[in-house]
């Protein structure tokens, strides 16, 4: 997402040491590099190890254990859709799937000039209001395909 | 100065909350009115948002499914003195959807601002957490237990029970968690709380602290909900500037502070020992049971670890007498619960009532049946764990033990409703597919069963020896069932089982012969 700097082993140490303090500090610690590079940087693995004192194959478990923590940056701008069950009685996977063909992306594919990464999330809570979507963390609701090429153009645009 | 309500519920902004207030408040400005824009939560009548809610001596007025090009004509109608408007539902208050429910845990949401300590104690709040630091400890884990309340997660276990172990159990330190990875599709009772009145929240952790001798909490959120996050943290500042928490918990002498954290799109984290595993910062894989959290939980510590519904109802529970609340409800399913009604439905949205409305009435007579209009086939309750239920079960009443005798549970309170277009195959081999993708991996039933319930089930599609196939499934189903540590390996057979017990058709498509048009 837009708003992330490069990678900074210094910058990454600080907010490990501002988090240590807390109890089971690793996932905070993860999310806030996330938060800051745009994603979990596998450099920060062995640092992140030798601050929490674990092994680095530990600290790998972890990292990889959670679908949120992004192995490479997304596009400038991240769209979730949902695929549970409450969105699939809507149509929902008709929708995605005619949607991702129509830009060319598979699920988890982000599009060649960068504006836009696609997710499948598994519910966001909306569900009174299927088929429901996360886009750059703002929820919509009754997502059809109307909304959605109008998101990607708007992505590319931004 | 009219009070105006633009609810800041997740699902009201995303269908355009958040354009409807700009839209009011540019034309207030334009207009040359001062109003009060109060970001309430959500009343619960989801179909009906963005609604609009305005102060009238005579009640609040809400205005349905409003957009921001409607916003003028509001003016001109003179709504912000409650002015008749095409858009207008009248009192919100004596809409059938909301008088007939009965309101305990949800029954400031929608209604206040959820971020002013003031209005909530106005409304009532607070009482519960006065009542225990006057009855002390050991009763208030008494009344919770006379209560009858049930942990609203899912599995239904005793709350009282759970806070009288995790009180006896001898320790440094106890810690209360709740469990607001609130990840069943179907589901928001959870975060419509915590948007809508987060103190309640705050007020049943502290309680349940307070009960049990602990002096931290963790509320362990949901990444999906960014919105909710924010009302959390800023509720959480609000309670510690004004002594709510803290060393001092309103000047009680009682030590208690509540820190949030943000999962990470893992859904076996809802499972309460993978979220603690999680909460430690390891991978949310299941621990063996026993040791029970309750003895054995965070850090190593005793622990309570209760979803988000059963601590928001302990401030109730503490106000109005543990009584009361078992009055409501049928069988051992006592008190309330907060129905989300949701899917393919008409009315879709949180309805809370008294155990024992039969599933029919829910879907309904409540929810007016499918959003699409064609007939009900099935209505998955409890979760992507839930079995499907079809129409011809509508009878059965709703509460924990009804259901599990048709093989299905209540879980959290979701229905997901489905009409007659849907492929039950495809249902089932969804089911296996997100048990698949979500399984923590500790367990190979459930690991490398789930992978193969899709291979199998995609055999049966094409046509390939389904009756073999079929039962291989079943035994399979079997296998998981039994073989699993958590209810997501244990459960997630649920789903499939139904669909091919009450839709054996929709397996068998492939050899049938096509019917004649």
């Amino acid at each position: 997402m837009s708003g992330a700097v490069p990678w900074n082993e210094a910058r990454a140490q600080e907010i490990i040491d501002a988090h240590l303090g807390l109890e089971g500090p690793a996932l905070p610690i993860l999310h806030a590099i996330q938060e800051e590079f745009g994603y979990v940087p596998e450099a920060v693995v062995p640092q992140l190890a030798q601050s929490l004192n674990i092994s680095r194959a530990e600290m790998h478990g972890v990292v990889t254990f959670y679908h949120d923590f992004r192995h490479a940056p997304a596009g400038r701008h991240v769209l979730k859709l949902c695929r549970a069950e409450s969105c699939q009685s809507m149509g929902s996977e008709k929708i995605a799937k005619d949607f991702l063909e129509r830009i060319e992306l598979e699920w988890g594919g982000t599009a060649n000039d960068g504006s836009l990464t696609v997710e499948a999330v598994y519910c966001l809570g909306l569900c009174a209001h299927s088929p429901g979507a996360l886009y750059d963390g703002e929820p919509i609701g009754r997502v059809d395909a109307e909304i959605l090429d109008e998101l990607a153009s708007e992505a590319q645009k931004s | 100065m009219t009070k105006i309500y633009v609810p800041r519920d997740m699902a009201a902004l995303a269908v355009g909350a958040k354009r409807v207030l700009a839209a009011i408040e540019k034309e207030a400005a334009a207009r040359g009115e001062t109003i009060q824009i109060i970001r309430n939560g959500s009343r619960g009548l989801l179909w009906l948002e963005p609604l609009v809610e305005v102060e009238t001596p005579e009640g609040r007025i809400g205005y349905g499914n409003v957009k921001p090009s409607d916003v003028p004509s509001l003016f001109d109608a003179g709504f912000l003195k409650g002015g008749a408007h095409p858009l207008s539902i009248g009192k919100v208050e004596e809409h059938p959807y909301w008088a007939k429910q009965t309101r305990v845990t949800f029954e400031r949401v929608g209604i206040i601002d959820p971020v002013n300590l003031d209005d909530y104690v106005a409304h009532g709040g607070g009482q519960g957490l006065a009542k225990a630091f006057e009855i002390g400890p050991a009763k208030v884990i008494e009344e919770v237990t006379k209560s009858g309340l049930r942990g609203r997660g899912g599995a239904g276990f005793p709350a009282g029970i759970k806070w009288k172990t995790v009180a006896d159990a001898p320790a440094d330190r106890r810690y209360v968690v709740t469990n607001a990875d609130e990840g069943d599709s179907g589901t928001f009772a959870d975060r419509m709380v915590m948007e809508g009145d987060p103190f309640v929240l705050i007020e049943g952790m502290t309680i349940c602290g307070y009960a049990i001798g602990a002096s931290k909490g963790f509320i362990y959120l949901r990444a999906e909900y960014p919105q909710c996050a924010e009302v959390l943290t800023e509720a959480l500042e609000a309670a510690r500037k004004a002594g709510w928490l803290g060393e001092n918990v309103r000047g009680s002498g009682f030590a208690f502070d509540i820190e949030l954290r943000i999962g990470a799109g893992a859904y076996v984290c809802g499972e309460e020992t993978s979220l603690l595993e999680s909460l430690e910062g390891h991978r949310g894989i299941v621990r063996v049971k026993p040791p029970l959290p309750a003895h054995v939980g965070f850090m190593g510590r005793p622990t309570v670890v209760n979803n988000v519904l059963t601590l928001a109802t302990a401030p109730a529970i503490l106000a109005k007498g543990g009584e009361y609340y078992a009055s409501l409800g049928v069988g051992r399913s006592r008190g309330t619960m907060p129905l989300q009604i949701a899917g393919n439905v008409k009315f879709g949205g949180l309805y809370e009532t008294p155990f024992g409305l039969t599933l029919g009435e829910i879907v309904n007579d409540i929810g007016g049946g499918t959003l699409t209009g064609r007939p009900v086939r099935a209505v998955q309750c409890g979760g992507p764990l839930g079995a499907y239920v079809p129409p011809s079960l509508f009878d059965t009443p709703f509460d924990y033990e009804a259901f599990q005798k048709h093989d299905s549970l209540i879980g959290h309170g979701g229905l997901v409703v489905f009409d007659d277009t849907v492929d039950m195959a495809q249902m089932a081999r969804f089911g296996m597919e997100f048990c698949a993708i979500e399984s923590c991996g500790k367990c190979t039933p459930c690991r490398i069963g789930s992978t193969r319930g899709v291979e199998t089930i995609d055999k049966i599609v094409e046509g390939v020896d389904v009756e073999a196939n079929i039962e291989l499934l079943s035994d399979l189903c079997n296998t998981m069932k039994f073989g699993s540590l958590c209810a997501l390996g244990g459960f997630a057979p649920y789903p499939v089982e139904s669909a091919l017990r009450h839709y054996p058709e929709d397996f068998r498509k492939a050899t049938l012969p096509a019917a004649a048009e």
